[in-house]
């Protein structure tokens, strides 16, 4: 569980239900800038709808760990990144197109 | 109120401050190295030496001016780039491990990328800025833009690009960035070359299956540059860039003789021999004796306690060492002590421009006095003619700054009397110049040796039998018999200056034969 300070942005959501194949999320943001604020919102209305109760999903914020942003080798944010199940996929922008989005996760 | 005199004639003009590039050449045509605290755009197809132009710059920075570097790679993979890079001579681990370079290896996939919706290249700045926080960067390399920018939308690379120009300014890093040029990129590479203060074309071209470097500086904002297109290597020293500019400005012209090795031939030459660090043509048909007028004069350098390189673009190094023993001029003691030095290599193999570049490596190493290129028409073939007339005169100006008298023999087709078009070119270029052929006098065939032109000195102007025998060489004049012989020498040194001056020949012949 990647809780680090209560004043910066990085939470996780886990919500696992019995059996189910769990995604695994991972959205970079830039502080709370638009285009990350959007992605953020827009993730999170797509889990709760799509997902249910079967994901974990982590929103990182480039500056704060900047090292990790490195071990990924973020160039473009907003981005998440799929990196379960399989294959791992990358997701550049607001998310803001939601079919782009439901197709690149394979949830259509 | 007196204004003072100087100040009339000495305009000041300001340019960008420069950031040295350590880089041979190169900073001769930038006067000075790259903008600094600029960004420099390197543009290339694959293969022109990009990166290597780009890492050079950051390892100089660290050798030569104690600024740490990053290099960022798109591209290829960091421990890749390290062992390419040993074959050039650069050591990177020993820089990494001392904290003054930083290679950034950025991965980037663009098959599993997707794009949904709004984004701005971000990542990128932070992590530059981590790098560059990592070792104090003051020099940084991005390559390349094409990797980085691959499938991104063009409105937003357009406006991050010059984010990133804008940025890389503020950190007072001096930037070298790579791109290719492509129809795919083109738009892209519009705009990176308008936002860049600086842009250079590199180009690896192949002209009669031989593969040409060059480089242009396309513009320079703020300075003063060369424009033309300069070739340039890559060995194992690193890059090479060869300007004509710098090295004629710094030739100095010496008063000092030295001995051709004839003595009969010193004659000829104002009594005292060739001017030291001149020019000098030897040209003749084949068999004439050029290369044993050449490797004598080698013999007496080297005699005297001096180097000599001699080229040998035709006949093997043994080859001339045993046919100068036959005329008592013994080579090899010379060879085997190191003072006479043989450089053979059969033109084909590379193109003009090698050639010269390996011979002047070895000239810088071994620093001789005397070099000979024997014969220099072997080179010629290999390659348009303007690009030999420019190749020579670059290599007899650098020669010329380095004092070093050097001698080339060239071999004059058959049917003299037409203008080689080789040999019309270096001999227009050169200081002294003779022309040894085939006569025939007394029912016998001899040789003939002319001085054709001699700068800075009186010289004999007639023709002089030239024989060689196991004594070695030796010139005489021709015997004037009434008839005969003597028309046939004098219709032998018209032949000479035909090569120079065809229509005064003509009316002289006439005039001749009238006389009789």
């Amino acid at each position: 569980m990647k809780k680090k300070n209560a004043d910066t942005i990085v939470n996780n959501e886990v919500a696992a239900g019995p059996g189910q194949k769990a995604y695994v999320l991972r959205l970079f943001v830039t502080g709370i800038l638009p285009n990350s604020a959007r992605a953020i919102a827009n993730i999170k209305a797509i889990c709760n709808q799509y997902l249910k109760n079967s994901y974990e999903l982590d929103i990182i914020d480039i500056y704060q760990l900047p090292d990790l942003a490195v071990s990924e080798d973020i160039v473009a944010v907003p981005v998440l990144i799929k990196k379960y199940p399989l294959p791992e996929k990358r997701l550049i922008g607001d998310l803001s197109d939601t079919d782009k989005v439901l197709k690149a996760l394979d949830l259509v | 109120m007196k204004q003072p005199k100087e100040n009339k004639s000495v305009k000041k003009i300001f340019t960008l401050p420069k950031s040295a590039s350590g880089i041979k050449g190169l900073d001769e045509i930038t006067f000075g190295g790259l903008p600094l605290n600029r960004s420099t755009l390197l543009v290339g197809n694959s293969g022109c030496g990009k990166t290597i132009l780009a890492m050079e710059f950051l390892i100089n920075g660290i050798d030569f001016y104690n600024e740490p570097a990053v290099f960022m790679t798109f591209e290829e993979n960091k421990d890749e780039l390290i062992q390419n890079v040993k074959s050039l001579g650069y050591n990177l681990d020993k820089h990494i491990e001392n904290n003054n370079l930083y290679i950034d290896q950025v991965r980037i996939n663009p098959d599993e990328l997707v794009k949904a919706g709004m984004y701005d290249l971000e990542g990128i700045f932070v992590r530059l800025e981590r790098a560059i926080n990592k070792v104090k960067a003051k020099r940084v390399a991005l390559d390349s833009l094409d990797k980085l920018f691959y499938g991104l939308d063009e409105k937003i690379l357009r406006s991050e690009f010059l984010r990133l120009i804008i940025w890389l300014k503020e950190k007072e890093v001096t930037a070298v960035i790579t791109s290719e040029i492509g129809e795919p990129f083109h738009s892209r590479s519009a705009i990176i070359e308008y936002v860049s203060d600086c842009v250079i074309v590199l180009d690896n071209r192949v002209t009669n299956q031989i593969a040409n470097r060059r480089l242009r500086i396309v513009k320079y904002r703020g300075s003063m540059h060369g424009n033309n297109e300069y070739p340039f290597n890559i060995d194992e020293n690193g890059i090479s860039v060869y300007p004509i500019v710098s090295e004629a400005f710094q030739q100095k012209t010496s008063s000092i003789r030295i001995t051709s090795g004839i003595k009969d031939l010193d004659e000829m030459l104002g009594k005292k021999g060739f001017y030291m660090g001149s020019s000098i043509l030897i040209s003749g048909t084949a068999g004439t004796g050029k290369t044993s007028v050449a490797a004598s004069f080698a013999y007496s350098v080297c005699k005297a306690g001096k180097r000599c390189l001699y080229c040998a673009f035709e006949e093997a190094p043994n080859q001339i060492i045993r046919n100068m023993d036959s005329i008592g001029v013994p080579l090899n003691p010379l060879n085997r002590s190191g003072k006479l030095t043989f450089y053979y290599a059969r033109p084909t193999l590379q193109n003009l421009e090698l050639h010269f570049l390996a011979i002047r490596k070895i000239i810088e190493d071994l620093k001789p006095a005397v070099v000979v290129l024997d014969p220099i028409t072997n080179l010629m073939t290999e390659g348009p003619n303007s690009d030999i007339r420019s190749m020579l005169t670059r290599f007899v100006d650098y020669l010329k700054t380095q004092h070093i008298t050097v001698m080339f023999t060239a071999a004059i087709t058959v049917g003299s009397i037409e203008r080689n078009p080789s040999d019309e070119g270096i001999s227009s270029m050169v200081d002294t110049w003779m022309m040894v052929q085939d006569i025939e006098v007394n029912a016998m065939r001899t040789r003939s040796l002319c001085v054709m032109k001699s700068r800075g000195m009186e010289h004999a102007t007639d023709v002089r039998r030239f024989i060689i025998s196991e004594n070695g060489i030796t010139l005489s004049t021709i015997q004037s018999d009434v008839d005969g012989p003597e028309a046939v020498a004098m219709q032998k040194a018209r032949e000479h200056e035909n090569l120079s001056n065809s229509k005064a020949s003509i009316v002289e012949t006439e005039t001749f034969r009238s006389k009789k």
